[in-house]
């Protein structure tokens, strides 16, 4: 009888045992499975982002480490400098000059790419190959294409009669030339992902349109563009991040990598980085630091206002498709 | 359950025993010192000349392995270095280090080790020891090369220009003053299509490095937007520069493709940029050293190798630099790259001025920048912000000369602004 019992009581408890196990996987699992991502995001995202909070507001040097209690003081130096406003004026600037022919340019390249073409695969891995090159390469050949005084962009337009343009000493035509390498880089991407996006959309609309006699370029503008909204957000807002932190491209512009003489391309990730490491004035943590959380608080004002205008595009979007 | 519990307790005391036995071990070697470093790791940038057969050398002789890394610019150097110098890890045992962001580093010296030592104290020209030594007497560096300047000319642009293509009488012409040195300009440029020199910039830094206090008081203080000597220097360069300059800056693209496209005729030449000459205008022919500088003579840059105080391999460390910084090894450095050597041993050795460049037309190189090293009779006043304030004075003249994008008195006006800015 007490083997018995013993038996019987053994069972039991594995069974409440794994019943336990189990009601654990349903409620922890889930949370362990995506706890990987926070664990990092804590280490490499939010720890940094507190610790340079902390840092701005000391004096902090590079070698000497932290110094004194400044409070606002760094933030109000920033803000004081002219630099600051070119850097965050010429970022917002390449970053219009890149993304907006970008986008237009991935959205007919991704239409053409819809097409029944031959050798499809080729076309298109053939608009991801910039996308491999290494930045840093892109920045080397374009800065020495657009060359001031013996560049080929400026050899090509003498040929046909155009004054040479200051590629490096205008402020504009040094934003239009980094905006070009981003543009190299990133067009092909956007363009694979419209084009997945734009074959998700059911062909029986193509068919409907056509009976009712629409061309091709009705057809894109009425069905595959309202179709595109979600995917064309998606790409507005990587692209706003990415535009707003550009870095390579326009350091590897010059050979200083100190933005020109004049700050004509300083984009504001450069500005913060000078502060820190630059061979020029550089070493200043604790102002480094500031300027990287005013970059932040810019970044998420500019992603409220996406925000605001993501949600007005979608529920219009969602109306149109009724 | 017990069992495991004795084990458990052996292997402890198994461990503490071997972890006591190497502690010993290490504490038993530690005060015999050397014998036990059989690497040391050396950075350096550019070129120092420290080829992979001089540093086989010294594995044969000691028995000490050196990784050699080597950084493209000085500019990455310099940020490796800061960054790990403040981190408090990660330098190699011998760091170089660039004389321009020396003085910088001259602030953190205790972060460095003393490098001084009867045997070496007299080995290098004084100026260069002396801006090595800290306030406190302490040596922190061993000197490398340095850059006694001469003027480089493309013998064929001046002969279409009919001007004088011999070395001897090019140095003859050019002698004088800064003023010397521009007309003899304005004579080649109204017979030339190319310009006179490459960058206002360069020459704005060879008026600069003959004068002691420029950017900076001797005290510290920054007085580059009141001194005279700076504005005069500032106001001369822009005079000459719209008839004489090729309108280039500094190592940019366009200013190495100047060179293959015969851009300008003549430039400031310290030591080490023949090679930078050569190897951006391999299939030129024509360009030539002059022994001549205006206005005396002028040092450009040179470095140190310096040994941080974070390496644990301190005397090995210091040996190794010793011995790279030798005359004898110098000396190597200076035939295969050009780095003129600020050993004062070696400028009268036959060895050094034998050294002829086939490149520019055989010149005695040795010969040359031996006797331009001894024309340099100052050594500019560099401190903490002189490199942040230099930087922002190129700039200024840049705006000017290349950009054009700003007058000489709106540039000057903003240098101000800058320089304000910075400290």
């Amino acid at each position: 009888m007490t083997t018995q019992s013993l038996a019987e009581d053994r069972e039991i408890r594995r069974i409440t045992f794994s019943h336990k196990l189990n009601r654990w996987d349903v409620k922890i699992s889930p949370y362990l499975y995506i706890s990987p991502f926070f664990i990092l995001f804590i280490l490499t995202g939010l720890f940094p982002l507190l610790y340079t909070a902390y840092v701005s507001v000391y004096d902090w040097h590079i070698i000497g480490g932290q110094g004194d209690f400044a409070g606002a003081g760094n933030f109000e130096w920033v803000l004081a400098q002219d630099k600051f406003w070119v850097a965050l004026r010429n970022s917002f600037s390449i970053f219009l000059i890149s993304a907006i022919p970008q986008v237009i340019l991935a959205l007919i390249i991704a239409a053409i790419l819809d097409q029944n073409l031959r050798a499809k695969t080729f076309w298109r891995m053939g608009v991801l190959v910039p996308y491999v090159v290494a930045p840093v390469a892109v920045a080397l050949i374009f800065s020495n294409m657009f060359g001031d005084q013996y560049g080929l962009v400026n050899n090509a337009l003498g040929r046909i009669g155009v004054d040479p343009v200051g590629w490096h000493s205008q402020v504009v035509p040094s934003h239009f030339a980094i905006a070009t390498m981003v543009n190299f880089r990133w067009t092909g991407y956007n363009a694979l992902i419209f084009l997945a996006a734009m074959q998700a959309v059911p062909r029986d609309y193509y068919e409907a349109a056509m009976l009712d006699g629409a061309g091709r370029v009705r057809q894109f503008f009425s069905i595959t563009i309202p179709s595109l909204r979600p995917t064309l957000i998606f790409v507005i807002i990587t692209s706003t991040i990415g535009g707003l932190q550009i870095f390579d491209e326009p350091r590897m512009y010059d050979t200083t990598g100190a933005g020109g003489a004049s700050s004509q391309w300083l984009t504001i990730t450069m500005y913060i980085y000078n502060l820190g490491f630059g061979p020029a004035g550089g070493g200043q943590f604790g102002r480094a630091a500031a300027a990287a959380w005013l970059l932040f608080l810019i970044i998420i004002v500019v992603g409220l206002i996406n925000l605001a205008a993501t949600r007005t595009i979608a529920t219009s979007g969602s109306r149109s498709s009724k | 359950m017990s069992t495991s519990r004795r084990t458990t307790a052996a292997v402890a005391i198994a461990g503490a025993a071997a972890f006591a036995l190497l502690a010993a071990g290490c504490s038993s070697a530690a005060p015999g010192g050397d014998e036990e470093v059989t690497e040391l790791t050396l950075a350096t940038f550019n070129d120092f000349g420290y080829t992979d057969e001089m540093l086989a050398e010294y594995t044969e002789l000691t028995g000490i392995k050196i990784v050699h890394n080597k950084a493209a610019t000085s500019g990455d150097a310099r940020t490796n270095y800061f960054t790990k110098l403040g981190a408090g890890s990660g330098l190699a045992d011998v760091e170089a280090v660039e004389v321009d962001w020396f003085a910088e580093l001259l602030q953190y010296s205790d972060k460095l080790y003393d490098l001084s030592n009867d045997e070496v104290a007299d080995r290098w020209v004084q100026w260069k020891t002396d801006a090595a030594t800290g306030s406190d007497g302490r040596l922190i560096a061993y000197g490398t090369d340095i850059g006694p300047q001469a003027i480089c000319y493309r013998s064929d642009l001046f002969a279409e220009a009919g001007l004088p293509t011999d070395r001897e009488e090019v140095a003859a012409m050019i002698d004088g003053d800064w003023a010397t040195y521009f007309a003899a300009g304005e004579e080649f440029v109204a017979n030339s299509d190319a310009a006179w020199f490459d960058s206002s910039g360069a020459i704005l830094q060879g008026i600069l490095n003959q004068e002691e206090e420029t950017l900076e008081a001797t005290d510290g203080e920054i007085i580059a937007t009141t001194n005279p000597v700076v504005e005069d220097a500032y106001t001369t360069v822009l005079d000459a520069s719209p008839e004489l300059s090729a309108h280039l800056s500094q190592w940019s693209d366009d200013w190495s493709a100047g060179f293959a496209n015969g851009a300008f005729a003549t430039m400031l030449c310290p030591s080490w940029i023949l090679g930078v000459i050569e190897g951006n205008a391999p299939e030129v022919e024509g360009w030539d050293v002059a022994n001549v500088f205006p206005n005396g003579g002028g040092n450009w840059g040179g470095s140190y190798l310096t040994v941080p105080a974070q390496g644990e391999k301190a005397e090995a460390a210091k040996a190794f630099a010793d011995w790279l910084t030798d005359p004898e090894q110098q000396l190597k450095s200076f035939v295969s790259t050009g780095n003129f050597p600020s050993q004062k041993s070696l400028y009268e050795a036959e060895e050094l001025l034998s050294v002829t460049r086939p490149y520019f037309n055989e010149a005695p190189t040795g010969e040359i920048f031996s006797e331009r090293s001894a024309a340099i009779s100052v050594a500019p006043f560099k401190s903490v912000n002189y490199f942040p304030v230099m930087d922002a004075l190129q700039n200024a003249i840049t705006r000017v000369d290349v950009d054009k994008t700003q007058d000489a008195d709106a540039s000057w006006d903003q240098f101000v602004t800058d320089v304000e800015a910075i400290g």
